[in-house]
């Protein structure tokens, strides 16, 4: 009986499970292996002698250093960074009024509002930057980052409001009354009580609004054209593919190097960002 | 320290109306609770009183202010909730100075106030605590606390021992009847239990679909019904109600009901007269009837078969029938009752209620 149940558990689920995980890393694990392999082993037939696809011999952070000296890599990484701290800033700010109107004050319209907002984050972002171009080439915005910092609220601010919204309805509604019996504004309830409980609420939305800027890609390949001014996301793909060259060691060293930031973000505040999806306050 | 004055208060919601014309004059110092079923309006009075809930149309004042545009901060007032409310990322000490911290009170006159109602309480253990480990009963006490640091003209209680098990409600109970004659501050305390509102109130309200039905002492509520609701609603086990006719034999009046007859007590005789000839409610307590002896006068007693039997210890509830009528009595536990024994109960003639059919007015 034991036994047979430990061997389900291997079938069901260790095995599965193992498969899952593999399936997952393996691609971050080539492009670890690629980016430390030398031109010689990367460009060498598969039918080569001593070829070892899956690992290297002669490891070397010669692409690395490439990508620093060679290219606008860390500008790259500095406006990736600019624009995804200010634009999930103003996304934060807009979305915490927004969620708290919309989950706490009765006024008119107040679910049409919401579903709308919700409706505006559907449109895709293949559509919307035909008429988003126009009003960013009017306002003389292109080629600045500025013409991401204002075109990525139009997918975070609905985003973080309705994740914020849903946040504030599990917060019981009686402790901001009893804020505001206890001598607080309704604003000053909302900062002192309810944004300081809601702050997983806060953080996950600030971490998916941030990791969803970073990645950004296509705003940013039609806003920005100069080299200096690009994101790391343009910028490997449209400097380090040059005409059907593909330069591998430095695209995954770039890859890499642009994933470390989010993948840090992630690590941090994860218990936060779990209770901040599922929700959960206790009085 | 203040008296609550509420006149023709109303309150509608988009389809429901809540409140209906109630008038109530809370006196300084007294302890008034409100009760009545879910949906009464008992709830959404109280936070129209502490300014959580516009007022449709009428009027509220506390002590000598028309608060009805106050915002909820400048009434004066403290509320206890159901949920405690407890602010879950401060501890207990700036859970309970937070009101005072709000009206920029001096640092040292926080930490004495909130020693005093620490003590009170005895809750000076937990001062430095988070509200998640601290037991149900024990944020009950911080939540009470957390009102009467500030010194509040009234207090508003919305079910506060709502969400504690049994018999820390009796417990807690006793001390928030304590604390007020210790502080004898005004107070409006909202239940839906009536075992609460009689042991805690100076006076009840009973309401019912926005009604008041009955303002009274708790035992004049209990003896002198205003209706068959109140009767109803106030006592447990609730009144037995039985349809009965009056009519006229012997030169006295009875009332009469398959399988049951009594006498009208000569008290309620006068009243009933015109009722003559119609149907009415009668209603008794379960505990103003017993087992008959031969000394009971047989015109106020009457034969029922039993049905259940619940043996409580202190006393035996029996569920009998008289006819068709069921009717529940409260005996002494040395009664010994069995399923489909016979019994003949009495009733005790000064008792008995009568309430009109179609206003259940209380006659």
């Amino acid at each position: 009986m034991l036994i047979e149940r430990r061997w389900k558990k291997w079938v069901f689920f260790y095995i599965p499970l193992t498969i899952f995980v593999l399936g997952t890393l393996f691609p971050f694990y080539w492009m670890l292996v690629t980016a430390i392999r030398p031109d010689a082993e990367l460009y060498r037939s598969w039918r080569a002698v001593n070829n070892a696809p899956f690992w290297t011999v002669q490891p070397t952070l010669e692409h690395f250093r490439d990508l620093m000296e060679k290219t606008t890599f860390p500008r790259w990484l500095w406006n990736t960074f600019f624009i995804a701290v200010i634009s999930t800033g103003i996304s934060l700010a807009c979305g915490l009024l927004a969620g708290y109107a919309l989950a706490r004050l009765k006024f008119p319209m107040a679910g049409a509002l919401g579903t709308s907002i919700f409706v505006t984050y559907l449109v895709p972002p293949t559509l919307l930057f035909i008429p988003l171009a126009d009003i960013i080439r009017d306002l003389q915005l292109g080629n600045t980052p500025w013409a991401l910092i204002l075109t990525y609220p139009t997918f975070l601010i609905p985003f973080s409001t309705w994740l914020l919204m849903g946040y504030f309805k599990t917060i019981p509604k009686e402790l901001e009354e009893c804020a505001r019996i206890d001598g607080a504004t309704r604003f000053g309830a909302m900062t002192r009580i309810i944004f300081p409980i809601a702050v997983p609420g806060i953080l996950s939305a600030g971490i998916f609004a941030f990791t969803l800027s970073w990645n950004e890609f296509i705003y940013a390949l039609i806003f920005l054209s100069s080299p200096e001014r690009k994101t790391v996301p343009v910028g490997v793909v449209s400097e380090l593919i040059r005409g059907d060259i593909y330069f591998w060691g430095q695209l995954m060293a770039g890859a890499l190097l642009g994933s470390i930031p989010v993948a840090l973000v992630y690590s941090f505040f994860v218990e936060y960002y779990v209770t901040g999806l599922t929700g959960s306050v206790k009085g | 320290m203040a008296q609550v004055m509420m006149k023709d208060l109303n309150k509608k919601y988009d389809e429901v109306h809540a409140v209906k014309d109630v008038n109530l004059h809370i006196r300084d110092k007294e302890f008034v609770v409100l009760v009545g079923p879910s949906g009464c309006g008992k709830s959404t009075t109280l936070r129209m009183v502490a300014g959580l809930e516009e007022i449709t149309a009428g009027e509220i004042s506390i002590g000598d202010r028309i608060v009805n545009d106050l915002p909820p901060k400048d009434r004066d007032i403290a509320m206890v909730f159901q949920n405690y409310a407890l602010y879950p990322h401060m501890t207990v000490y700036d859970n309970m100075a937070f009101g005072l911290k709000m009206r920029k009170f001096p640092k040292t006159e926080i930490a004495k106030r909130v020693g005093e109602a620490a003590e009170i309480l005895g809750i000076q253990e937990l001062l430095k605590r988070k509200p998640r480990q601290l037991s149900g009963g024990q944020r009950q006490r911080v939540a009470v606390g957390r009102a009467i640091v500030r010194h509040p003209q009234v207090f508003l209680f919305d079910e506060p021992l709502s969400n504690l098990d049994a018999k820390l409600r009796v417990q807690m109970r006793v001390e928030l009847k304590r604390l007020h004659d210790r502080l004898e501050t005004t107070a409006i305390y909202v239940t839906h239990d009536q075992v609460e509102a009689m042991t805690l109130g100076d006076r009840v309200v009973v309401m019912k679909d926005g009604w008041i039905q009955q303002v009274g002492e708790p035992l004049e509520l209990y003896g002198h019904p205003a209706n068959r609701f109140v009767a109803g609603f106030i006592g447990s086990p609730s009144m037995n109600f039985v349809e009965m006719t009056v009519a006229d034999a012997n030169g006295a009046l009875w009332a009469d009901t398959p399988g049951l007859r009594v006498k009208v007590p000569p008290a309620s005789a006068a009243r009933l007269g015109p009722y003559k000839g119609q149907r009415v409610t009668l209603g008794i307590r379960p505990e103003d009837l017993r087992v008959a002896t031969g000394a009971d006068a047989a015109d106020y007693s009457f034969d029922t078969v039993v049905e259940v039997v619940e043996p409580l210890g202190s006393e035996i509830l029996l569920d009998l029938k008289a006819g068709p009528n069921v009717i529940v009595a409260r005996v002494d536990p040395t009664v010994r009752a069995k399923h489909q024994d016979k019994m003949r109960l009495s009733l005790h003639p000064e008792r008995v209620h009568f309430f009109d059919n179609k206003t259940e007015l209380a006659i």
